[in-house]
């Protein structure tokens, strides 16, 4: 699987072997490679894939699992007191490391993950470490089993570097709505890192560790990942196991990838993706190699994504949408048109009517899901004799404000006498919404939008006004909806006073299809750095050197740091 | 006008037995209507002619002339398979609670449901066995409630598209309950988690079966024969006595006839009474029942169950005999209804009757022996038909021995006790006992001849007019011939003998 991009005989085949985005791609053309791409060697294009440097490194023996570890657990030491990304950071990474380069030595099958430290949303079982789903009721809670991602994670060689903070149990869009502490943004420690899976999102941009799993239900892994500059995968509903994963909304709730390049992201999806016994919703279609597909920039033609049909969500570009956040995704428009692809603008009228439907959906069951949570099984029991008062106390005392409203809305919803209101038209827009993106999908190979309607904001800005927060999700919850896949890549910045912050766009493909999502995000990210250059003007110019090297947000903390001291 | 007058009895659990199925509880809902204000439009159910042999039973019949009953019967079909309904823990019924939990029995954060297979199919067997229409497509929806053994909160259950509806079950009264043919509606049969029972977490969530009658029984007798039609649908071997059932309603019917009568129709809620047996009433068990809010909603956990017609065709080719079809076959056999009930409601029974009756023509006499002695016998020593020793090979020996004249009837009888309780084969009792019947002419006359020597003075009286002592000289030759010589002949050559002018 790593090897298209590792060893540049195998990828020049797949290059061959590369598909032309025709409408229906049924046969397979033979590409030729002009002369000159093939005397240039692979080289560390930009943004390399950690986990493929990782890998060949440590199976060179250039060097060691341990010194990895230590670099990124060095890092984190210095960032975490600052960002607050974890909740939980394990104490057996170093010697996870030492097993991996005894393996090497004795020369055994390390698995394609091996040495790579992956950072796990706190919602997401892990039998050796906490999991409090960010909530006071699973304060100490340690599962039994892990879950199944995390046993695939496990079983492909990665290294458990922590469990990362959220907006408890994954409702909210900031991580402020997190029991325990609010995670700030890498980019500028003032903003927040976008949630739920903000602390996935912060870890990965800080280089805290490798790559993260975060969980997406209305967009809580892209709106993140837009925030924090990095890439962020929502997969297609039931293309990963939903097996340990604390329930949110169960009919929505995707556990998603988030790493510092698009190959990362399939990377890791590759090695927690397929059916599961252990979860009937999810599928079981065949998944195919997503690196395959990747291409190196060395081996481009001139326009790699000839053909491609991209259709611009025009609901996505207009009122409520900040003007540089349109800007940066025009720029990325005009990118993909330099890159070969037609772009249309496709309306999807539903569009607006997918977030209240969101809402009504996702807290009805959650209301449901967060029944078990009675304060007698989990969590810190209140002292009382009559057993409803343990129930009720223990539940107005464990949940959040933002918890307890999510359950007061969808409790509401399913009564009877609101069902049909609420619940059963919600249900209808959801069909409405899964038709509409059918049908532009039918004409498109990919539909584009912003991941959020904004770059991050300040930490306590919407704190006290949910509705704001809800509506910052307008971009992603109808992906969910109708449960796709979308990929998020960073695209630009956006100028907040002194703060320079990133902005991702999202690109939303047909289900099951991440393998296109993955190779388009893949050519685009490696082009990016010269279109954005050239496109835009010197006061982006510190914030784009960021990007286009993919430079080191940790540059950016430390002068934070520095600032304040 | 009807009036929820009160929900549920619930009879104690029945024992679990290792075939498909076993029932675990029937919770009867009755409601009952006043025929005083819709008197016009609904014709009263004639009471059973000889349905007055206790004093309940009167008094029921005494009420009926003024209410009807309305009797709709919820019952919750356990299924016994091996593994749990939403997991794949193993199940044992009876088994330590909690001997067996995993994350999702557990309803531990992060776990989820995944549905067992044999349950969808044990849900079309009885939905094809209750004549009912299965729905291709069916989902499974969470049923809401506060209950401290509800590990997650909410129950696994079919709501508003159940796997079967529009049945029914046919059943033939017993003929001491005036008899006759009814035809009960099933409303529907869906697939749910057991709730469990109170503070042992885990020990629940085995997989269940409810079955909804339409509201069609209007006596106690009638929801007990609607229960033990069920039960032999599904195939339980143990026959346990419905008379609990049948009484805990027609207790409750004429409870609240006498509110009625008395103006207190006010004090009839909707609720769950229970049956007790040791003061023969019901009493109040749960109040304010169906009250509740389930908030239904899909089950998002579990995709749609979907049938194909290939699927539903095999399971309906592989289904057993229903109980109303082997009646109907024994009907046309020539047998009366007793025989019939007899033989086809105990489905071990009419396994051991059809097994004989493959090898003989007699039909009749393997059913009068069935129901003669084997049941005197089964009955004196508590033996269900499978727990005595004799074999329905055996049953069609004995039979065929006794028409081939091998043995006599009378030594049939005493063999076939022998059988029932210590096993063996006909063949080789026979031999072992030396009990083939004497039906040798000469053999016989040696024996006659030997008590007439014997027995002068009778003889004497005999053929001095006292025709009768006939009777005396053939009880002696059998006695002499240790009971094998052949009747038949016996009397033939006797009258010959006794009647000879010497
Ligand atoms: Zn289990």
């Amino acid at each position: 699987m790593l090897s298209s991009v590792q060893n540049p005989r195998v990828l020049l085949l797949h290059c061959r072997r590369s598909k032309p985005f025709h409408h229906h791609h049924h046969h397979h053309h033979s590409k030729s490679i002009h002369a000159a791409s093939l005397a240039h060697p692979i080289s560390a294009s930009i943004p390399t894939s950690q986990i493929q440097t990782i890998q060949k490194s440590i199976l060179s023996r250039e060097k060691t699992t341990r010194q990895f570890a230590e670099e990124f657990l060095n890092r984190l030491r210095l960032t975490e007191p600052h960002v607050k990304s974890f909740l939980h950071v394990s104490e057996t990474v170093l010697n996870e490391a030492d097993e991996i380069d005894r393996k090497i030595d004795r020369n055994e099958d390390i698995g394609p993950l091996a040495g790579v430290l992956v950072a796990v949303k706190d919602n997401i079982c892990t039998a050796d470490m906490p999991s409090t789903a960010g909530s006071k009721l699973l304060e100490n809670y340690r599962p039994p089993y892990d879950a199944t991602a995390v046993k695939k994670l496990k079983e492909s060689g990665a290294i458990i570097v922590g469990k990362t903070n959220l907006d408890e149990f994954g409702m909210g869009s900031t991580t402020e709505g997190s029991a325990y502490h609010v995670t700030a943004n890498p980019w500028n420690l003032e903003y927040v890192p976008g949630g739920s899976s903000g602390g996935s999102a912060a870890a990965v941009s800080a280089r805290q560790c490798v790559v993260s799993l975060g969980s997406d239900t209305g967009g809580s892994v892209r709106q993140p990942a837009s925030f924090c500059g990095v890439v962020g995968l929502k997969p297609t509903y039931g293309r990963v196991s939903r097996y340990g994963l604390v329930a949110y909304a169960s009919s929505l709730d995707v556990i998603g990838c988030i790493g510092t390049s698009v190959a990362d992201a399939g990377i890791l999806l590759q090695s927690i993706c397929g059916h599961d016994n252990l979860d009937a919703t999810s599928s079981k279609r065949e998944v195919s190699d997503f690196t395959s597909q990747f291409i190196s920039k060395d081996y481009f033609e001139s326009q790699p994504l000839k053909g491609l049909r991209v259709g611009v969500i025009s609901e996505t570009l207009g009122d409520g949408v900040d003007q540089e956040v349109v800007s940066s995704i025009r720029g990325a428009i005009s990118h993909l048109e330099e890159l070969g692809c037609t772009v249309t603008e496709v309306s999807l009228p539903s569009f607006s009517l997918g977030l209240p439907a969101y809402f009504v959906l996702a807290s009805s069951e959650s209301s449901s899901n967060l029944s078990r949570y009675d304060g007698i099984r989990y969590g810190n029991q209140t002292v009382s004799d009559e057993l409803s008062a343990v129930y009720g106390g223990s539940r107005a005392n464990g949940f959040g404000p933002e918890v307890k409203r999510r359950i007061l809305m969808g409790t509401y919803a399913l009564s009877a006498g609101y069902y049909d209101a609420y619940y059963k038209r919600a249900q209808q827009v959801r069909t409405v919404v899964q038709k509409s993106f059918k049908a532009a999908l039918d004409v498109h190979d990919i539909l584009i939008s912003p991941a959020a309607p904004s770059a991050a904001y300040k930490i306590g800005e919407k704190k006290n006004d949910p509705l704001a927060m809800y509506a910052g999700d307008i971009m992603t919850v109808n992906v969910n909806m109708a449960g796709l896949p979308a990929l998020v890549l960073p695209c630009g910045f956006v100028k907040d006073g002194s703060a320079s912050l990133p902005v991702g766009f999202q690109m939303i493909g047909s289900a099951f299809d991440e393998e296109k999502l993955l190779k388009v995000g893949h050519i685009f990210e490696q082009t990016l750095q010269d279109m954005v250059v050239a496109m835009y003007h010197p006061p982006w110019n510190p914030g784009l050197l960021f990007l286009t090297s993919m430079a080191d947000p940790l540059v950016t903390v430390v002068f934070a740091i520095v600032k304040a001291a | 006008m009807a009036l929820t007058l009160f929900r549920g009895i619930q009879t104690r659990p029945l024992l679990p037995y290792s075939t498909a199925f076993s029932a675990r509880k029937h919770v009867i809902f009755c409601s009952m209507q006043s025929t005083q204000t819709e008197a016009s439009t609904r014709s009263k159910q004639q009471a059973p002619s000889n349905f007055t042999e206790t004093a309940r039973a009167k008094a029921v019949e005494k009420v009926l002339k003024d209410f009807e009953a309305i009797i709709g019967i919820e019952t919750h079909v356990q299924l016994s398979t091996t593994t749990k309904a939403f997991c794949s823990c193993a199940y044992n019924y009876g088994s330590q609670p909690n001997s067996c939990v995993c994350p999702v029995c557990m309803g531990l954060p992060g776990a989820l449901p995944v549905l067992n297979s044999k349950v969808i199919k044990c849900a079309v067997m009885l939905g094809l066995a209750l004549n009912c229409k299965l729905s291709l497509s069916s989902k499974f929806d969470r049923k809401q409630y506060f209950y401290p053994d509800l590990p997650k909160g909410y129950q696994i259950s079919q709501f508003d598209i159940p796997i079967a509806t529009n049945g029914f079950i046919d059943v033939d009264l017993p003929l001491e309950f005036g008899g006759g043919h009814r035809r009960f509606g099933i409303t529907r049969v869906h697939m749910e988690e057991d709730a469990g029972k109170l503070l042992h977490t885990g020990s629940g969530r085995v997989p269940l079966l409810e079955i909804v009658s339409e509201p069609d029984m209007r006596t106690g007798i009638e929801a007990a024969e609607y229960a033990a039609e069920l039960q032999r649908v599904v195939e339980i071997k143990n026959l346990n006595s419905f008379s609990a059932m049948s009484r805990a309603i027609d207790f409750e019917i004429a409870r609240q006839a006498e509110l009625y009568n008395q103006a207190q129709a006010d004090e009839i809620v909707q609720e769950t009474r229970l049956w007790e047996e040791g003061s023969q009433k019901t009493v109040t068990m749960r109040k304010k029942e169906g009250l509740a809010d389930y908030r239904y909603f899909p089950e998002p956990d579990l995709p749609e169950v979907i049938l194909t017609e290939e699927y539903v065709n095999g399971i309906r080719d592989s289904l057993p005999e229903l109980p109303e079809m082997k009646r109907r076959r024994y009907e046309q056999m020539g047998l009366t209804m007793q025989d019939v009930l007899f033989l086809a409601n105990d489905v071990n029974v009419a396994e051991f009757f059809d097994a004989t009756i493959a090898n003989i023509s007699d039909i009749k006499l393997a059913a009068n022996w069935i129901m003669g002695d084997i049941a005197a016998y089964m009955k004196n020593e508590k033996l269900s038909i499978n727990e005595i020793k004799l074999s329905p090979q055996e049953l069609s020996d004995l039979i065929g021995s006794i028409k081939s004249g091998t043995i006599s009837g009378k030594i049939g009888k005493e063999i076939l006790l022998e059988l029932m309780e210590k096993g063996g084969t006909v063949k080789g009792l026979i031999e072992e006992k030396d009990l083939v019947q004497i039906v040798d002419p000469d053999e016989i006359e040696k024996i006659i001849d030997k008590v007439i020597a014997n027995n002068p003075k009778q003889l004497e009286q005999y053929r001095g007019g006292k025709t009768k002592l006939q009777g005396f000289f053939a009880g002696q030759v059998m006695k002499e011939s240790k009971g094998k010589a052949n009747p038949g002949l016996l009397n033939k050559i006797l009258v010959e003998k006794l009647n000879a002018k010497s």
